[in-house]
């Protein structure tokens, strides 16, 4: 199941050494948006440093993490999990047709409210 | 021109191994002054050592190196088997061969040429050993106690049991520490006033040990055997040979309105306090930041009703000084501020506390006077959930928490856990762990019975937030086996607080230059092999102060340390040690660059007449080493800018000689 | 007080208000916010990725500008706030990012994160004081009761943000009290409104930002303030909860006596 090469990657991008991981599980705990995620925070973590990470890249997870920082702020082991969920995510949309979002379809998802803050980040979230 | 023997020690395959020990005895065989060399498996075995005793007799040696393991470890045997055959014990060296050269080095020739490079280095220092005679100095028999907690007090029971006098400081105004206020005992679920009152009565009543509580120590001098020590006894406002502890002035004082620390802050008491029943000794405080006669000169009541006159407003604080042989510290711990992790939101509702302050709520003498009500609305409490290592067990980036486990909170909340589904079956009781760590007699026996025969819910998981609304909490949490997230309205939530040393102890440390880790716990002076010792002599340590512990330990430990300043104490005079500095006057420019850099305060100056070239003299100030508090450190010889620093049995010269062998 | 200001994308439109409230409410203070030339979107959301260099240029380019300037550079929406505050400390404290960067913008001079990044919070807290603030108050909102939210991005990465006590913080709420209100203190207000989901789960997006804003009702909230557009978007658009979210600017300048003004 392991993939080392692609696990160096994200291990690289993601700045994020999941061994410090103590698999407490309050990265999970405090993630506001669980039940919209396939795979949680602490098994990013914990898929990451096994190298079993295709299933998360195919995972609808990627799109449903809000980015908030909560497991960022709250690890007391200093993980980080949230820049892991977002190193796989690039994993996913630097490669050829990966993007998640394209700019077609945003008229449809428009409001005369919506700030543009919303577009942006979810392009720069979802896009390359 | 000295005569030298060379012992290279095998020391079975640990030297042998990597270091060809034969040829390493061949070649310095041919260093200036040896006139023999030889190796053996075991230099430290009985046999060793007579090999080196005989080999002193037969070739009338003046100097003997052993090529062998740490200094630490066998410098003494062979200094000791030197001595018996007559010759000065400081005339032996050691070449650490094995931490230094062969454990670290996996090639034989290599190994091989760094041995005897070290060995040479031996040789050339031996050369300008000079014999050195250990001074003594007398030992004041009495110890002092830091600290009156369960520690303290088992401590100075022991010592004061061996005959001699003990005296116990304590900064508040009763001993007994923070077991006082826990409320039973893990894993037998004895009340723990029950086993430490008796202590405590004990401790009063004993002719050998005297009590100076609500007094700190103020200022520590001197060295091993002979510290010199000031006391300070905070003054009370009232007169403790007087107060009979009848209480009356603490109904009547109208200033009930204070946060009662026994209780964790959860009630109030008055101004004029004694903190609990069995306090000792059994004397009120008047709590000056909150007395209404000493913020306003008006009401004074508490003076009017003493049927003693034991008030005094105008108590000033006493200053008491005495000498000690041995000095124990005791300060113990606190749990952390847990307001930093307040995604458990302690700040923002009265319901979430802390195990300390659950201890409180389910104690007879506590707030509720037992009752387990939950803070904000007095009702009892139906579901409770208990959150493990909180501040512990953190990263070294996390600055909020402790990188350590704290030991005791694993047993303490199944206690509570347990105690809660014994006293209250109605109530949910659930316990998010991380790994539950239960090593201790009858420990994990009772975490068991926790779980299989009271019930309660043991979650592999954290809590992540907490979030109070409409009268309960909302506790967002982990069920890591259950790969679930759990959503749970809870009635309290109780916090395993991390525990840190005493804030006291860090002013304390360096008042008596006792060295400390980066957590501010004690370091002593071996991890495994002098556990109850500062680094600093005389100094010793006991209970949490120099980490975590339960009371299982910390008693073990509080007798231990008892026994080692018992042999301090036993001993009519302390042998020193002779490898301390000395200044030469004449070089000495009295600059108190020395004096500065000494951690033990054993350089003083004096001014000294001097003759000069032209007949005339002059008065300079010159350094005079201490050789009793000097412990041979060295770092005022390297201070010295003008050269007149040096240490006997490591001088300069011999260093620099050290130094040349290692070069050629 | 002269500082460069760097409003972002969303205060040239759909958040007018947090933008001309700021205005006025700076000019009222004495406070001169010179908004930075030819500013660029910071992208409203930084970029974790050690490797990510083009989308931090737009934020080193304003943190660069701001220091050329020789003043402190003020932000006002949470997300730029955040981004250029990450960014900044990107430069400061990866040699990687900040030599690439350097070389991506062909720099004379390497920008090692010199420029002080401060919400415009921080200034009324750290550099007018609350205590000043209070009086200069002229219509105090003696009585309103309201819930300060902080959301994800003010206050994460604590260690980075510098902003407040990231699980316990006190400045929005001094704010409300030197205006003359009743701060609510409440557990939700440092968790996220799921705002970033309206886009594409609109469903997620309802169901984080009602648990948001009932949790300040339930502590007694009449009002909500914010300094984030997405945040007023979704808990005012997308919650179910009925509370008003109005920007902290507003009552700010309502406060001060000068929002008509503006």
């Amino acid at each position: 199941m392991e993939n080392t090469n692609l696990k160096e990657r994200i291990l690289e991008i993601s700045g994020v050494n999941p061994r410090k991981c103590m698999k407490c599980g309050k990265c999970s705990a405090t993630c506001p948006n669980y039940d919209e995620m396939e795979y949680h925070p602490h098994q990013f973590v914990d898929m990451v440093e096994k190298g079993n990470i295709e299933p998360l890249m195919a995972s609808e997870s990627l799109w449903t993490c809000l980015s908030c920082f909560a497991c960022v702020e709250r690890c007391p082991r200093s993980v980080e999990p949230a820049k892991l969920i977002e190193a796989v995510r690039l994993a996913v949309i630097r490669a050829q047709g990966g993007n998640h979002l394209k700019p077609q379809d945003i008229p449809d998802k428009l409001d005369d409210e919506l700030p543009q803050q919303a577009i942006v980040s979810a392009f720069r979230k979802y896009s390359k | 021109m000295q005569r030298i023997g060379v012992f290279v020690c095998w020391c079975g395959s640990n030297i042998a191994g990597t270091v060809d020990v034969k040829q390493v005895a061949e070649m310095l065989k041919h260093e200036p002054g040896v006139v023999f060399s030889t190796d053996y498996q075991y230099m430290c075995s009985e046999s060793g050592q007579n090999l080196i005793k005989d080999a002193i007799k037969e070739y009338d040696l003046t100097g003997v190196v052993v090529c062998s393991c740490s200094p630490r470890m066998h410098e003494n045997t062979f200094r000791k088997a030197a001595a018996s055959v007559g010759l000065n014990p400081y005339m032996v060296e050691i070449a650490n061969i094995r931490e230094q050269c062969s454990w670290i080095h996996k090639d034989m020739p290599v190994g091989t040429a760094k041995a005897v490079i070290l060995g040479r280095a031996a040789v050339a220092k031996v050369h300008l050993n000079a014999p050195l005679t250990a001074g003594e100095s007398p030992v004041a028999k009495r110890a002092l106690v830091i600290g009156g907690g369960i520690a303290g007090i088992q401590t100075a029971l022991d010592i004061a049991e061996a005959g001699f006098p003990v005296d116990i400081v304590e900064k508040s105004p009763t001993i007994g520490g923070k077991m006082a206020q826990l409320d039973k005992t893990f894993p037998t679920l004895d009340c723990a006033a029950c086993i430490l009152t008796p202590k405590m009565v004990e401790a009063a009543q004993q002719e050998k040990i005297n009590i100076y509580a609500y007094s700190e120590v103020d200022s520590v001098k001197g060295f091993v055997g002979n510290f010199d020590v000031t006391i300070r006894r905070k003054a009370r406002f009232v007169k403790e040979d007087l107060c009979t502890g009848c209480g009356l002035c603490t109904e009547k004082c109208p200033m009930k309105k204070v946060p009662n620390e026994f209780n964790c802050g959860m009630d109030n008491r008055s101004a004029i306090y004694i903190p609990f029943a069995q306090a000792v000794p059994k004397v009120a405080t008047i709590d000056a930041s909150y007395c209404i006669k000493k913020k306003t000169g008006k009401c004074g009541l508490c003076s009017t009703v003493c049927g003693v006159g034991a008030i005094d407003y105008d108590q000033k604080d006493e200053f008491i000084e005495q000498k000690y042989g041995a000095i124990v510290v005791a300060t113990g711990f606190e749990p952390i501020s847990v307001e930093k992790f307040d995604e458990f939101a302690y700040s923002q509702s009265p319901d979430v506390v802390t195990s300390l302050e659950y201890e409180r709520l389910m104690n007879a003498a506590g707030p509720t006077s037992g009752t387990l009500l939950r803070p904000s609305d007095k009702q009892h409490p139906h579901t409770i959930v208990f959150v493990q290592c909180v501040g512990s067990r953190c990263d070294a980036k996390n600055e909020k928490g402790k990188q350590y486990c704290s030991k005791v909170c694993c047993m303490y909340t199944a206690k509570h856990a347990m105690l809660t589904r014994e006293k209250y079956p109605d109530t949910d009781v659930y316990v998010f762990y991380i790994d539950v760590r239960t090593p201790g007699k009858n420990f994990d026996e009772f975490y068991r019975r926790a779980v299989e025969d009271y019930g309660v819910h043991y979650i592999k998981g954290m809590v992540g937030k907490v979030v109070p609304e409409n009268g309960k909490l909302k506790v967002q949490a982990s069920d890591l086996l259950a790969n679930e997230q759990l959503h749970i309205d809870a009635d309290m939530v109780v916090l395993a607080a991390a525990i840190e040393p005493d804030k006291s102890a860090r002013p304390l440390a360096t008042m008596l230059t006792a060295s400390m880790d980066t957590n501010d716990f004690f370091t002593e002076a071996h991890p495994k092999l002098r556990p109850v010792e500062s680094p600093t002599a005389g100094v010793f340590l006991s209970g949490m102060c120099q980490g975590p512990k339960d009371i299982p330990d910390t008693v073990s430990q509080a007798s231990a340390c008892a026994a080692k300043v018992i042999g301090l104490l036993s001993k009519d005079k302390l042998t020193g040690n002779p490898c301390v500095a000395h200044s030469d006057e004449l070089l000495c420019n009295g600059c108190s660059s020395c004096e500065k850099v000494c951690p033990y305060g054993a350089i003083t100056y004096a001014d000294k007449e001097f003759r000069m070239p032209d007949r005339t003299t002059a008065v300079r100030r010159v350094a005079q080493v201490n050789p009793a508090v000097c412990q041979g450190c060295g770092a005022c010889t390297v201070a010295c800018p003008s050269g007149a620093m040096d240490l006997y049995g490591f001088s300069n010269q011999q260093i620099m000689a050290e130094v040349d062998a290692i070069c050629k | 007080m002269t500082y460069s200001y760097y409003p972002g994308c969303t205060l040239k439109t759909k958040a007018k208000d947090l933008d001309r409230y700021a205005r006025a409410s700076a000019a009222a203070l004495g406070i001169e916010l010179r908004e930075l030339p030819d500013w660029q979107c910071c992208g409203g959301v930084y970029p974790m990725a050690k490797d990510e260099i083009a989308t931090k240029l737009s934020s080193v380019r304003a943190l660069i500008a701001a220091r050329d300037a020789g003043t402190d550079l003020v932000t006002m929406c949470s997300a730029c706030h955040n981004v250029l505050k990450q960014v900044n400390h990107d430069m400061a404290a990866d040699e990687n990012v900040a030599a690439k960067a350097a070389n991506y913008m062909k720099l004379d001079e390497p920008y090692r994160g010199e420029t002080k990044v401060i919400h415009f919070l921080e200034l009324l807290r750290d550099e007018v004081g609350f205590d000043e603030l209070k009086k200069r108050v002229v219509k105090p909102l003696t009585g309103v009761k309201i819930a300060p939210y902080y959301g994800c991005l003010l206050l994460r990465p604590g260690r980075v943000m510098g902003f407040d006590d990231p699980e316990n913080p006190v400045v929005i709420e001094n704010f409300i009290r030197a205006l003359g209100a009743t701060p609510v203190i409440w557990a939700m207000r440092n968790e996220c409104c799921g705002g970033y989901a309206t886009l594409e789960k609109k469903e997620i997006a309802e169901k984080k930002a009602t648990a948001v804003a009932d949790n300040a009702l339930a502590n007694g909230a009449q009002l909500m303030i914010t300094a984030c557009p997405l945040c007023l978007y979704n808990l005012t658009k997308n919650a179910q909860s009925g509370l008003p979210v109005k920007y902290f600017t507003e009552l700010l300048a309502e406060a001060l006596g000068v929002k008509e003004d503006a």
